[in-house]
């Protein structure tokens, strides 16, 4: 197959997830535990390790079957992989670490809905090689690990005045100057608000600097032709 | 009464939006223009009404007596993607003008997580039948209401001089944690 002969930048693939196209802050993609379990951070990052996890299966899986599967039906074939997959990293996960699945709740099983699992699968695995698709799933999920923990971090920063690591408790500042609404639901909107805001602030930034350079460029050009 | 309550609960006191954070990609994604937040949100409504109906008639029926309920995210997934199928297939060939209406919306709600959410959700509160099928209007209306509400203010935002780096998705998103304040107001409610 044509999948086969490509050469792959691996570095590039794995990179892309993290930085580049970040699912969460730059394509906006699964947003849902972005914003409902970033209060506290050990969740957050439980979350993310279990999406990234669950990214490496689903991608495999798919890479492997993906030229099988009838044009069609691709969609339902998919997603009753990505269920079976995150049923089984459910009952793990209620097997050996009952404080996280309670803490989760209802977002452990929609992860089977999680855009960026289905967009990677869709998009990167169902085209290309398996190893291929391994590093595609750990950029992504690094990705989400990511942009869960800076936006817990900050909420939990700003929010409760601590930073509570799991093993060890950074304390900031006394609790009673906390912004308490920070850790509240609409706290997260405005945080994601914030961090998306400042990032492409930054972006724009660096695009107006580039043109500027461009632009600086070409009158100096001009004016050594005149 | 107790009804009454649940539908109040469900549409404006837990919001699935604003309160549970379910469905957000589709809150962000499609509410750039009132015409189609409206067309998204009647089609939501439609889905997860009849989708928790079904679910709860399979939980119970199927699952419960075969002892199969740690299946129930996979059956779910499965029913809500075959019914949207069908509703699809129903409506284009009986109600040609809401098929046109909301046709396009129809497989954008498969990948939806608020409609896998409320059925969940429904199931974990061990609601009666009549109670499943209120609360999932209840659930679906409030996010048809906040889709719609949020879509109008964003047209405003278009026009209004927002800094370079916030403008779209970031300010919308500061505007929607605003509208979540005023929904934390109704919390009370509830009892």
């Amino acid at each position: 197959m044509e999948a086969k002969h490509k050469k792959y930048n691996y570095k590039e693939v794995l990179t892309a997830g993290i930085f580049k196209e970040n699912p969460i802050f730059k394509l906006l993609l699964s947003l849902c535990p972005a914003l409902g379990v970033t209060a506290v951070l050990v969740n957050s990052v439980g979350l993310g390790v279990i999406i990234l996890v669950s990214l490496i299966m689903t991608n495999t899986i798919i890479a492997i079957v993906g030229k099988f599967v009838p044009d069609e039906i691709r969609i339902p074939a998919y997603i009753t992989i990505i269920a079976g997959v995150i049923t089984i990293m459910e009952m793990m996960v209620h097997a050996f670490m009952p404080d996280l699945f309670a803490a989760l709740g209802v977002f452990l099983s929609l992860v089977v809905v999680n855009c960026i699992i289905m967009g990677r699968a869709e998009a990167f695995a169902a085209k290309n090689t398996v190893l291929a698709s391994i590093y595609d799933a750990i950029g992504n999920g690094l990705g989400i690990i990511f942009a869960l923990a800076v936006i817990a971090f900050f909420r939990e920063f700003f929010g409760r005045g601590f930073v509570d690591f799991g093993f060890f408790r950074l304390n900031v500042f006394p609790q009673e100057y906390a912004i308490g609404f920070l850790v509240q639901p609409m706290g997260a909107f405005l945080m994601l608000g914030i961090i998306v805001g400042i990032m492409s602030t930054i972006a724009v930034g660096k695009n107006n600097q580039k043109k500027a350079a461009l632009k600086s460029q070409k009158t100096a050009t001009t004016k050594a032709k005149g | 009464m107790e009804l009454f309550g649940i539908f109040i609960g469900a549409t404006l006191v837990a919001n699935i939006l604003l309160a549970q954070f379910l469905g957000i990609c589709s809150f962000i994604g499609v509410s750039k223009k009132s015409s189609s937040a409206l067309g998204m949100g009647a089609a939501v409504v439609f889905v997860i009404t009849i989708s928790s109906a079904v679910t709860w008639l399979i939980f119970h029926f199927v699952l419960v007596p075969y002892h199969l309920e740690f299946m129930r995210t996979i059956v779910f997934i499965l029913v809500i993607a075959s019914l949207v199928q069908f509703v699809e297939m129903f409506m284009k060939k009986y109600m040609e003008g809401l098929y046109k209406a909301l046709g396009v919306y129809l497989p954008l709600i498969t990948t939806n997580c608020a409609v896998l959410g409320a059925a969940l959700l429904n199931i974990d509160r061990t609601l009666s039948f009549v109670q499943t099928i209120v609360s999932g209007f209840g659930i679906s209306f409030g996010y048809a209401l906040v889709i719609f509400v949020f879509s109008t203010i964003r047209e405003r935002l278009e026009l209004s001089n927002t800094r370079e780096g916030f403008k779209g998705v970031p300010i919308a998103l500061v505007t929607a944690s605003i509208m979540a304040m005023a929904f934390f107001g109704f919390s009370g409610l509830g009892g």
